[in-house]
C-alpha cells in the first residue's frame, strides 16, 4: 500500500506540483500572448489577406450577373459563337454597368487575360444603351471582337469566382487557344528569370557581406573597448544613412567621370578613354547593396564574436593546433549563430529591396519586386501582384525551414 | 589587438595584412557617408563634383540645400515625422518584445519554436510582401494614412529584432537569481526591475536600436500605408523623385550624421566618465 | 453673485473658443496630389497662390505622392475613407482611374470656364480631354537632351539616337515600352500614322525590339524623371530622352551644356481627376473653374516649359517669373519645336499596357 505524498495543506503533492506547473505554463504564455496577438492582428491577417487575393475572382461574374450564369451552358468547343439569350442578357449588365461604373473594371481585369479588352468594354458599355435585337449581331457590329469565340473563352473562364491565372502568369504560362495551360513564347517568359535573378543576387550579396563583415566584426571584437566603440561608429553611420542618399552617394563615385574612375586615371592605372563601368550594370547594383546590407551582418557577428573567451584559441594552439586550424575548428563553429542572424537578415533585406537595384542597376536592376511594385501602383492588377508576392514568399519559406534545419531559429543572435 | 612580443615574421606579415583588409572594408563602408557631406554643399543640384568644388571655388559651393531644408515646412514635418514615428514604433516593439522573450525563455512555454517563428515572422518574410499586405488590409480598416498604422506596421517589422536580442540574452539567464531574489523576499516587481532588467538591458537596448532604425530608414510600407500627413524623412526624398532628386536630401543626410557623431560620441564619452566614477580602467 | 463669477470666468472662454473652433472649421482643406519638385512649385504659384489670395477661406495642401496615386485612391475608395481632394495625372492613368469608377466624370462644359472669347471649355481643350473624367493642364513631351560638348556631329532626327556610328556613347532611355517602342519604330522608317497600327501587330512589336536591339548595349535605362538630367550632367550619357520640362531646367537653369533635340517628341498629358468620395467636392468644382481658365494654365508655363492644355491660352504664354526669357520658345507645341510630334495614343496603351511592359522586360532580360 502505497502511501500519497501530499504538501502541508493536504493537497496530494502531484496534484500540486501539476497545478503549479500549469500556473507557470499560463504565465508563460500570458507573457508571450500580447505580441502574439499584435502580430497576428498586425501582420500575419494582412499577409493572408493579400494571398486571398491571389486566387480571388469574384468581380466578371458579379458584375454580368445576368449574363454569366447564360454562358455557363455555352459549349466553348463547339465552335459556335453563344446563344442570342447570353447576347441579349449582356447587353443588360452593360447598361447597368454603365451606371454605376463598373464595366471598365471588368474590362481591365479581362485585359491581364488578353490585351484589347480594356477598350472593347469601355466601348460596349457606351455603346449597349441604343442596341436593338438581335443583339449578337449588335455587339458585333460594334465590334467584331464579339465574334471572336476565343474572346469568349477567356469571358467565360474568368467568370468562375477563384482563378488560377494570377499564378499561371507568375509562372509564365498561360492558356493555350485549345484552353489546355502552356508556357508563353519565348519572348513572353520574364518571371521566371527575375525570380531566379533576385534568389542570386540575394544569395551573392549575402555572400559578399559575410565575406566582408568576418574579419571586421572579428576585430571590432578583439579591440579594447574605448577602441572598438570609435569603430563601430563606422559601422553605424551608413546604417543612419538613408538609402537613397546611399545609392546616389555610389553613383557620384562609380559613374564614368566620378570619383573613384578620376582616382583610377589619376594613378594611371587606366587611360581616360577606357574609364571603367561600374554603375549601371550588375557591378554597381552588387556594390551599393553591399554596402547598405553590410551593417546588418556586421552587428550580429559581432556580438557573437564578443561572447566567445579568447581562451579557447589560446586553448587550441596550446594543444599544437595552427592557428589556422584553430580559427576554423574552433573560431568559427562557435560564430555560426551570428552568421545565422546576419546572412538571414541580409538575404531577406536583399530579396525584397528594389530602389537601389532601379536606380543603379541599369538593364539588370530589375528584380521580382520591381514587378510587385509595378503591379500594385501602376496597372493594379493586385492579383498578380499577390501571386507573385505568393510564389517568393514560398521560395523564402522553404528557403527558412531549411535554414532552420541546419542552424536552427532558436540559434539565432543579433547586436 | 596587439602582436605578442614571440610572434614569428609570417605571424607579423599576416597581422599586418589582414589590419590593412580591415582598413580598406571599414574604408568602403564610411566612403559614400563622407563622400556625401562635401556634395551637400553643391551649388548645382546634381551629385557630382563640379570643375569648380575642385578648384575649391567658392562659386562651386552652397547653403541652399541647407537653406532649403530649414525654411521647407514638407522637411520640417518629416523630421518631426520620423522621430515621433520611430520612437512610438520602438516603444510598442521594445515593451511587447521584451515581455514575449521573457516568456518565451521559461521552460514551461509551449510550443516554442513554432511560436518563435511566427512572432519572428515580419523579419523573414521580405518587405515588398509585407508592405503589399499590410497597404491592402490597414486600408480596409481605415489605419491607413493614418499615423497609428504607419506606427503599428513599423511596430510589426521592429519585434523581431527586440525577440531574437532579448531571448538571446535570456539564453544564459540563470534563474536561480530570481528565486534568490524571492526568497529574500523581493516582490515580483521588484525582481524584475531589480534583477532581470538590469541583466537583459544589453539585450533590450540592441534590440531598441534595431527597431528604431527599422523604422527610421524605411521607405517601401511607409510609401503604401503612409500619406502626406504621415510623411518621414525617407517618404519625403522619394515622393518627388520623378520631378527631382534634390540635393537636399544630401543637406538632411549630412545633418543626420553630424547628429548621430555627437550622440554616439557623447554615449561614449559618458560611458568612459562612468567607468572611471566606479574605478574601472578601459582596458 | 458667485455663480456669476464663475459663469464669467468658465461659460465665456467655452463660447469663444466655440465661436474660434466655428471660425476655424469655415476654412476649408484642399488636399491636393501633384508631382512635387519643380512642377508642384509651378501649380503652387501658377494656380493655388492666387486661389488661395481670393479665396482667404480655403487652405491648399500639397501632397507630393503622385507617384503611387492611383493605386492609393483605389484602396482608398474601398474603405471609402477618401482624404485626397484633387489628384494630378498622367493621361494613361487617368484613364485607368476613370475606368475603374474611382473618378468623378465631370461635365467639361458646366465645370469650366469657357475660353475669353466663349468658346466652350469642351472646344478649347480639344481632344486633349481623354475621357470624361479627365481636365488636362499641360502637354509634355518626352524628348531628348543631348550635351553639346560631347557629340562630334549635333543629333537632328530621332533615327541619329539608333545610330551609333553618328553619335557614339552612351544613351539614356526610360525602362519602360512605352515611346521607346514608338521611336524604334519611327525611327525605321515607319510612317507616324501607321505606328500603333503597327505596334498592335505582333510583326510591328518585333520589328520595334530589333531596332531596340541595335542599341541595347549603349542604353542607360532610367526610371525616374530626375536621372536623366543628372546622367547627362554627369557625361555618363551623350543623349538621353526625359520630360522636356526637366531638359529646359537643365539648360537655362543650370547652364549646363545640353540642347534638345525635339525631333518626334512623344506628346503626352498631365491633368487633374477629382477622386470620387472625396470631402470637398463642391469646393474642388469652384476651384477648378478657376485654376484651369486660360489666363491661368498661361500663368502656370511662366514657372515651368510645358505648354498649357487649352488652346486659348498659347498667345498668352509670357516669360519665365525668374529667369526673364521668353517662354513661348521652349514649349514643346512652338512652332519650331513641333515640326515633327506623335501624341501618345492613349487608348492602345490602356489596351496593351500590360502586356508590352512584360514583353520589355523580357526582351532585357535577355
Amino acid at each position: 500500500m502505497s502511501q500519497v505524498l501530499v504538501t502541508a495543506d493536504g493537497v496530494p503533492l502531484k496534484t500540486s506540483l501539476a497545478r503549479a506547473q500549469r500556473r507557470s505554463k499560463l504565465k508563460a504564455v500570458a507573457l508571450v500572448a500580447p505580441l502574439f496577438v499584435f502580430i497576428a492582428v498586425a501582420f500575419f491577417v494582412p499577409i493572408i489577406d493579400m494571398l486571398f487575393r491571389s486566387v480571388e475572382n469574384q468581380l466578371v461574374g458579379e458584375v454580368l450577373h445576368r449574363s454569366m450564369p447564360l454562358l455557363q451552358k455555352w459549349d466553348e468547343r463547339s465552335g459556335e459563337l453563344p446563344e442570342e439569350e447570353v447576347f441579349a442578357a449582356l447587353a443588360l449588365d452593360f447598361r447597368e454597368a454603365k451606371e454605376n461604373k463598373s464595366g471598365g473594371r471588368v474590362g481591365r481585369r479581362l485585359n491581364y487575360e488578353k490585351p484589347g479588352f480594356s477598350g472593347l468594354f469601355r466601348k460596349s458599355a457606351r455603346g449597349a444603351d441604343r442596341m436593338e435585337a438581335p443583339y449578337r449581331e449588335a455587339f458585333i457590329a460594334l465590334d467584331e471582337k464579339w465574334g471572336d469565340i476565343e474572346n469568349w473563352r477567356v469571358i467565360k473562364r474568368e467568370s468562375a469566382p477563384y482563378t488560377i491565372s494570377y499564378y499561371l502568369a507568375a509562372l509564365d504560362m498561360g492558356y493555350a487557344d485549345d484552353g489546355g495551360i502552356a508556357r508563353n513564347s519565348e519572348d513572353g517568359r520574364i518571371y521566371l528569370k527575375l525570380f531566379w535573378r533576385t534568389l542570386w543576387m540575394s544569395l551573392f550579396i549575402t555572400f559578399l557581406c559575410l565575406i566582408l563583415a568576418y574579419p571586421i566584426s572579428y576585430l571590432l571584437s578583439v579591440l579594447p573597448t574605448a577602441k572598438s566603440n570609435l569603430l563601430i561608429i563606422l559601422v553605424l553611420l551608413p546604417f543612419w544613412t538613408s538609402l537613397l542618399v546611399r545609392t546616389t552617394a555610389w553613383i557620384a563615385l562609380l559613374q564614368q567621370e566620378g570619383v573613384i574612375n578620376d582616382l583610377v586615371v589619376w594613378f594611371g592605372l587606366v587611360d581616360d578613354d577606357n574609364r571603367l563601368a561600374m554603375i549601371h550594370n550588375r557591378t554597381g547594383t552588387i556594390i551599393a547593396m553591399v554596402h547598405i546590407l553590410l551593417p546588418f551582418m556586421v552587428l550580429p557577428l559581432y556580438s557573437v564574436m564578443k561572447t566567445i573567451p579568447p581562451s579557447y584559441m589560446r586553448a587550441a594552439k596550446s594543444l599544437g593546433a595552427t592557428p589556422f586550424t584553430a580559427f576554423v575548428r574552433v573560431y568559427m563553429p562557435n560564430t555560426v549563430a551570428g552568421i545565422g542572424a546576419g546572412a538571414i537578415l541580409v538575404f531577406i533585406l536583399a530579396i525584397g529591396y528594389y530602389i537601389t537595384p532601379a536606380l543603379v542597376g541599369g538593364q539588370s536592376g530589375t528584380l521580382i519586386s520591381n514587378f510587385i511594385a509595378f503591379h500594385m501602383q501602376n496597372s493594379l492588377n493586385w492579383g498578380l501582384a499577390a501571386a507573385l508576392g505568393a510564389i517568393l514568399l514560398g521560395v523564402v519559406l522553404v528557403l527558412y525551414f531549411l535554414y532552420d534545419k541546419i542552424v536552427g531559429i532558436d540559434n539565432m543572435k543579433l547586436g | 589587438m596587439s602582436l605578442p612580443v614571440y610572434a614569428t615574421l609570417p605571424e607579423k606579415i599576416w597581422h599586418y595584412t589582414y589590419l590593412s583588409i580591415c582598413a580598406l572594408i571599414f574604408f568602403f563602408l564610411i566612403a559614400p557617408v563622407v563622400v556625401v557631406i562635401p556634395l551637400s554643399f553643391n551649388a548645382v543640384p546634381f551629385f557630382t563634383f563640379t570643375e569648380e568644388m575642385l578648384t575649391f571655388d567658392p562659386a562651386g559651393y552652397s547653403l541652399k540645400w541647407y537653406r532649403d531644408f530649414f525654411t521647407n515646412l514638407n522637411w520640417q514635418g518629416a523630421v518631426k515625422n520620423s522621430l515621433v514615428i520611430a520612437v512610438f514604433a520602438t516603444l510598442i516593439s521594445t515593451t511587447l518584445g521584451t515581455v514575449a522573450a521573457l516568456g518565451l525563455s521559461r521552460s514551461e512555454m509551449p510550443h516554442k519554436s513554432v511560436i518563435m517563428g511566427i512572432l519572428i515572422s515580419p523579419m523573414i518574410v521580405p518587405l515588398i510582401i509585407s508592405a503589399a499586405g499590410m497597404y491592402f488590409f490597414y486600408s480596409k480598416i481605415g489605419l491607413s494614412s493614418t499615423h497609428l498604422g504607419v506606427i503599428l506596421a513599423h511596430a510589426a517589422l521592429g519585434t523581431p529584432f527586440v525577440v531574437i536580442t532579448v531571448t538571446a540574452t535570456l539564453v544564459g539567464f540563470d534563474h536561480s537569481l530570481v528565486r534568490a531574489a524571492a526568497t529574500l523576499g523581493a516582490s515580483p516587481q521588484r525582481t524584475f526591475f531589480r534583477v532581470i532588467v538590469p541583466l537583459i538591458l544589453p539585450g533590450v537596448i540592441s534590440g531598441a536600436l534595431f527597431a528604431f532604425i527599422t523604422s527610421f530608414d524605411e521607405v517601401v510600407v511607409v510609401l503604401f500605408v503612409g500619406s502626406y500627413e504621415q510623411r518621414t524623412i525617407p517618404w519625403q526624398m522619394f515622393s518627388g523623385i520623378r520631378e527631382q532628386i534634390s540635393p537636399t536630401i544630401l543637406a538632411v543626410a549630412t545633418l543626420l550624421v553630424a547628429v548621430s557623431i555627437l550622440l554616439l560620441t557623447s554615449v561614449e564619452l559618458l560611458r568612459r566618465r562612468s567607468e572611471r566614477l566606479r574605478g574601472i580602467t578601459p582596458h | 453673485m458667485k455663480f456669476l463669477h464663475t459663469f464669467r470666468r468658465c461659460f465665456l472662454p467655452a463660447v469663444a473658443a466655440l465661436l474660434f473652433a466655428g471660425a476655424a472649421h469655415a476654412q476649408t482643406k484642399l488636399t491636393i496630389v501633384s508631382w512635387g519638385g519643380a512642377y508642384t512649385a509651378s501649380q503652387q504659384k501658377g494656380y493655388h497662390e492666387p486661389y488661395m489670395r481670393a479665396n482667404p477661406n480655403i487652405e491648399i495642401v500639397n501632397d507630393d505622392s503622385g507617384s503611387g496615386a492611383l493605386a492609393k485612391l483605389r484602396a482608398m475608395q474601398s474603405t471609402g475613407k477618401v482624404t485626397w481632394d484633387l489628384v494630378d495625372m498622367v493621361a494613361g492613368d487617368a484613364i485607368i482611374a476613370c475606368d475603374e469608377g474611382i473618378a468623378v466624370e465631370i461635365d467639361h462644359d458646366k465645370v469650366l470656364a469657357s475660353a475669353p472669347d466663349g468658346t466652350p471649355a469642351s472646344k478649347d481643350f480639344g481632344d486633349l480631354i481623354v475621357n470624361d473624367c479627365y481636365i488636362p493642364t499641360i502637354v509634355y513631351s518626352t524628348t531628348f537632351g543631348y550635351r553639346t560638348d560631347l557629340v562630334k556631329k549635333k543629333p537632328t532626327k530621332i533615327a541619329d539616337v539608333f545610330d551609333l556610328k553618328k553619335i557614339p556613347g552612351k544613351r539614356a532611355l526610360e525602362k519602360r515600352p512605352n515611346n521607346n517602342l514608338e521611336w524604334a519604330l519611327l525611327a525605321d522608317g515607319v510612317k507616324p500614322n501607321k505606328v500603333y497600327k503597327m505596334l498592335g501587330t505582333e510583326k510591328g512589336v518585333k520589328r520595334a525590339f530589333k531596332k531596340l536591339d541595335t542599341i541595347k548595349d549603349q542604353v542607360i535605362w532610367w526610371e525616374k524623371g530626375a536621372q536623366t538630367p543628372q546622367l547627362l550632367a554627369d557625361g555618363e550619357v551623350v543623349i538621353g530622352s526625359t520630360y522636356n520640362g526637366r531638359l529646359f531646367s537643365v539648360i537655362e537653369e543650370e547652364k549646363q551644356p545640353v540642347a534638345m533635340m525635339w525631333d518626334w517628341q512623344m506628346f503626352d498629358l498631365d491633368g487633374w481627376i477629382v477622386p470620387k468620395g472625396g470631402k470637398n467636392e463642391a469646393e474642388v468644382m469652384k476651384y477648378l473653374y478657376f485654376a484651369t481658365d486660360t489666363q491661368r494654365l498661361a500663368d502656370q508655363a511662366k514657372y515651368i516649359s510645358y505648354g498649357p492644355a487649352r488652346k486659348s491660352s498659347a498667345p498668352l504664354v509670357g516669360k519665365h517669373a525668374e529667369l526673364g526669357i521668353e517662354m513661348g520658345p521652349h514649349m514643346p507645341t512652338a512652332p519650331a519645336n513641333a515640326k515633327h510630334t506623335l501624341l501618345v495614343d492613349f487608348e492602345f496603351w490602356a489596351n496593351n499596357q500590360d502586356d508590352l511592359t512584360e514583353r520589355f522586360n523580357a526582351w532585357l532580360a535577355r
